[in-house]
């Protein structure tokens, strides 16, 4: 197909070309980084937790009056819990992974630097390497006689006093490697106030925050040995079953309400519904880009059919003359194609150009990464495939015009 | 002549229904989009207290330790409980209000009901005549009752019609986490959105039931939520037993000034006050203060979510593409009428009369896509609203955004279609009339 003549026809329209153009151009920008934008959702909300998911309930409870002991409550509650037929494992823990209130801690790798090197997640609470289902990868787990009730520690914090100190801890394998590149971290030691020492015992595979909201520091983890007191902000936490989960959550919040009447169940749930909950804003913001993407498709491909539909009209005779002088049918048909082609071609170039300005303006705006090169074909191959969709029909009316028309006068 | 026009261009319109049709989804959908977008926009980043958010200031001190200090950096989000305490006792505003959220257990006497939790705000006198709180019943407490930590409560309205069942709870005792009050006062409906006077317990649909003095709620040792930061060795404290310590800032503080030229006054103070800290040996840093007013405040903050911003701007570029695409199928529309224009011309009818003609239905075309806008900037709003975003439940279109709706959607097509319409009145009158 000579492309020549086709050119010298779309200079002599050049408005319209241009605005198809700029549409395509504008189009292809808004797809390029609109894929780009959902693919990093997608790999947002598929952050790993490194806990067993599908086999945790959560129950949160709160007292009405303090009780007298807050330690010895939890325990008690423990107990109550450990009794409840289907519970492989029971424990209690500060915070759990996209819970969203969060407990964190500033961790110094000296008692004298001035600023802290990194803050990470402070998981406090009884038996979490069990019950979260958590992978130990170096060392070993917390044992029971290395915990101390959290008023303790408060206390000797308050005094400036270093008794006590180091205290074991878990890390998670991604804040081990931050903080001690290529070094074995166990026995390796951190601050996380001036008197307050940690020893490393134990690495965890992976246990993601309470609140993730950077991917880069979302798996910044430490396991302290900490009793918990009953309170509203803690929660037990059951193991079981996948299919026993609904049965041993309602067993679980019976038991808790007959130890003692007199509390208030806050929050009792399975554990898929904490991820969901934190994930929806970037399912809603999916959403939306999806269906901003097919909405612009359609209007860019409705535009394009209109506009070819236009120049085949206004094409009749020049149509006719061509195959009066011997074009066939699939001559014509390609004809259309091809200038949709070219057309969408151009449009795509700068196209490109407009989706590499918007990443970057995306980029100085949103905490974005560069837009990799790879979405860049995503944007061409879908207009480019969208044009022939929606020139085809045109086309082929082009080509079902008669010779006889060249010798009509209108 | 514009009645003219306007049949004109409906006989126009009719005679090429699917393109019209095209045109008119086209901005429909491009304006839809846009303006639900921007209501939600609109809605998250308007002013909580009109009128008065001016005169209300946020200040902060820096009490932390000189190790870790670094040039130029803001001082902490909120205050220690003894600043807060200090800054309020000087008295050197207007108004003043320190305050902490938390959650406290109602027992209601009426046994049908189950002991719940609500969120509570633990503050001082002044808060409710500072933020313009509406009482449907009674009135706050005073600042004698603070300091005499007082068991007083103020309870809002929707809890009243709970546990009271609406009636003038004033007077009455209400059991709070083991401890007996006397409600003060009943709140009407008061939302303000963003909860702008305490960001940390989240910046929209966060509304507090019962307001507690906060000296009373310190001593009865009531949870608190919200966030602490501490440095050097400070905790933030166990529930029910220690609240955050003094190293650590989880109280905000609050400031009412009428003129400008009090809160220049005021900022002096607060340098002031951290010099003599300094002296005192509780502040380790240069003075190091900032006296923002509430809006300077949220922007500070940036309390409007960044998705619903990037949202905004993802409608607009697709508004961008709905416009470019009706600009071309107008041009291709009008251009092919081009013989009927030219009789138009040869027949006396000046290039101008032909501009206003064209742009007549361009204008038509505006008003039907900005009414399709409008229905789909109202279901697109509907949908947000069935979101479990926490801002979801505020969507809602108001008066001033009906009118920017319509305003767009014929600024946009009247806009779109002068480049057509300026392109086709050009036609030379006789020149058509031969061709054909």
């Amino acid at each position: 197909m000579d492309i020549l003549p086709i050119l010298a026809t779309l200079r002599r329209h050049k408005a319209i070309l241009w605005l198809l153009m700029l549409e395509i151009a504008l189009t292809c920008a808004i797809i390029c980084n609109g894929v780009f934008l959902i693919a990093q959702r997608l790999q947002h909300m598929d952050m790993p937790s490194g806990i067993a998911e599908h086999e945790l309930v959560q129950i949160q409870q709160a007292p009405i009056a303090p009780p007298a002991d807050r330690y010895a409550r939890a325990q008690e509650d423990l107990a109550t819990l450990r009794q409840i037929p289907g519970a492989q494992a029971v424990g209690m823990s500060n915070q759990v992974p996209f819970g969203g209130a969060s407990s964190n801690g500033n961790v110094m790798l000296s008692p004298t630097q001035p600023h802290p090197t990194l803050s990470a997640a402070e998981y406090f609470g009884e038996n979490l390497v069990q019950t979260l289902g958590l992978h130990l990868v170096a060392g070993r787990s917390l044992r029971t006689d290395e915990y101390v009730d959290a008023d303790v520690l408060i206390r000797e914090l308050a005094d400036g006093s270093s008794k006590g100190f180091p205290m074991p801890m878990l890390v998670s394998q991604t804040l081990a490697t931050r903080l001690w590149p290529q070094q074995n971290p166990l026995g390796k030691l951190v601050w996380l106030a001036p008197t307050a020492s940690f020893r490393v015992v134990g690495v965890v595979e992976t246990l993601a925050r309470a609140n993730a909201y950077n991917t880069a520091t979302a798996q910044y983890s430490m396991i302290i040995p900490l009793h918990m007191g009953a309170d509203k902000d803690q929660s037990y936490l059951l193991r079981t079953r996948p299919e026993d989960r609904q049965r041993v959550l309602a067993a679980a919040v019976a038991a808790l309400k007959r130890a003692d009447p007199a509390r208030v169940i806050t929050h009792s749930r399975m554990y898929d519904q904490v991820r969901s909950d934190y994930f929806q804003d970037d399912h809603a913001m999916a959403g939306m880009l999806v269906s901003v993407i097919v909405a612009v498709l359609l209007v860019t491909g409705l535009g394009i059919v209109g506009l070819a539909s236009f120049w085949v009209a206004q094409r009749r005779r020049q149509i006719g003359i061509r195959r009066a002088l011997g074009a066939t049918r699939t001559d014509i048909l390609h004809y259309f194609q091809t200038e949709n082609f070219l057309i969408v071609t151009f449009g795509i170039v700068i196209g490109m150009l407009l989706a590499y300005g918007l990443s970057l303006w995306l980029m100085m705006h949103y905490e974005l990464p560069r837009l990799p090169g790879i979405y860049f074909p995503v944007g061409a191959l879908a207009l480019w495939a969208i044009g022939q969709l929606a020139v085809l029909c045109p086309a082929l009316r082009a080509a079902a015009v008669p010779p006889v028309v060249a010798t009509r006068s209108v | 002549m514009f009645g003219y026009y306007i049949d004109l261009a409906l006989r126009s319109l009719k005679r090429n229904k699917v393109l019209t049709a095209l045109m008119v989804l086209a901005i429909a959908v491009g304006i839809g989009a846009s303006m639900t977008t921007l209501t939600v926009l609109h809605v998250l980043s308007g002013d909580p207290l009109p009128g008065k958010s001016g005169e209300l200031y946020y200040p902060q001190v820096d009490p932390q330790d000189a190790r870790g200090m670094m040039p130029g950096t803001m001082p902490p989000e909120q205050v220690t409980l003894i600043d807060g305490m200090n800054l309020l006792r000087a008295r050197q505003a207007d108004r003043q209000a320190l305050m902490a959220g938390g959650a406290v257990p109602i027992q209601p006497d009426a046994s049908a009901l189950d002991p719940f939790y609500v969120e509570a705000r633990y503050t001082t006198a002044d808060f409710f005549a500072m933020f313009d709180a509406p009482f449907l019943y009674g009135h706050g407490w005073t600042g004698a009752d603070d300091e005499a930590h007082a068991r007083d409560v103020v309870i809002t309205r929707q809890l009243d019609e709970k546990l009271f069942k609406g009636a003038d709870s004033t007077g009455r005792t209400l059991r709070i986490g083991g401890a007996t009050f006397r409600i003060a006062g009943v709140l009407d409906t008061w939302r303000p959105n963003p909860h702008f006077y305490d960001l940390t317990t989240g910046s929209y649909n966060y509304y507090e039931q019962v307001f507690l003095p906060l000296q009373t709620a310190l001593e009865l040792h009531f949870a608190k939520n919200g966030s602490n930061d501490c440095w050097g060795n400070g905790t933030g404290g166990v529930e029910g037993g220690a609240y955050p310590s003094a190293a650590c800032v989880w109280l905000q503080f609050w400031v009412e000034l009428d003129r400008p030229a009090k809160a220049a006054a005021y900022k002096q103070f607060l340098v002031h006050y951290s010099e003599e800290q300094k002296v005192l040996g509780r502040f380790q840093r240069a003075p190091n203060v900032q006296l923002r007013n509430l809006m300077q405040w949220l922007d500070y903050n940036g309390v409007v979510p960044s998705d619903v911003r990037l949202q905004a701007w993802l409608a607009f570029g697709f508004l961008l593409v709905c416009l470019v695409n009706t600009v071309g199928l107008m041009l291709a529309k009008f251009l092919r009428r081009a013989g009927e224009l030219s009789v138009r011309r040869a027949l006396g009818a000046s290039r101008r009369a032909l501009l206003a003609q064209l742009l007549t239905e361009s204008a038509v075309i505006g008003t039907a896509g900005g009414i399709g806008g409008l229905l789909l900037a109202l279901f697109g709003l509907w949908m947000v609203r069935h979101r479990s975003s926490d801002y979801a439940a505020l969507a809602h279109l108001d008066p001033a955004m009906l009118l920017v709706t319509f305003a767009l959607a014929i600024g946009a097509s009247l806009l779109a279609g002068m480049l057509p319409a300026w392109r086709a009145s050009k036609v030379a009158p006789a020149l058509q009339l031969k061709s054909n």
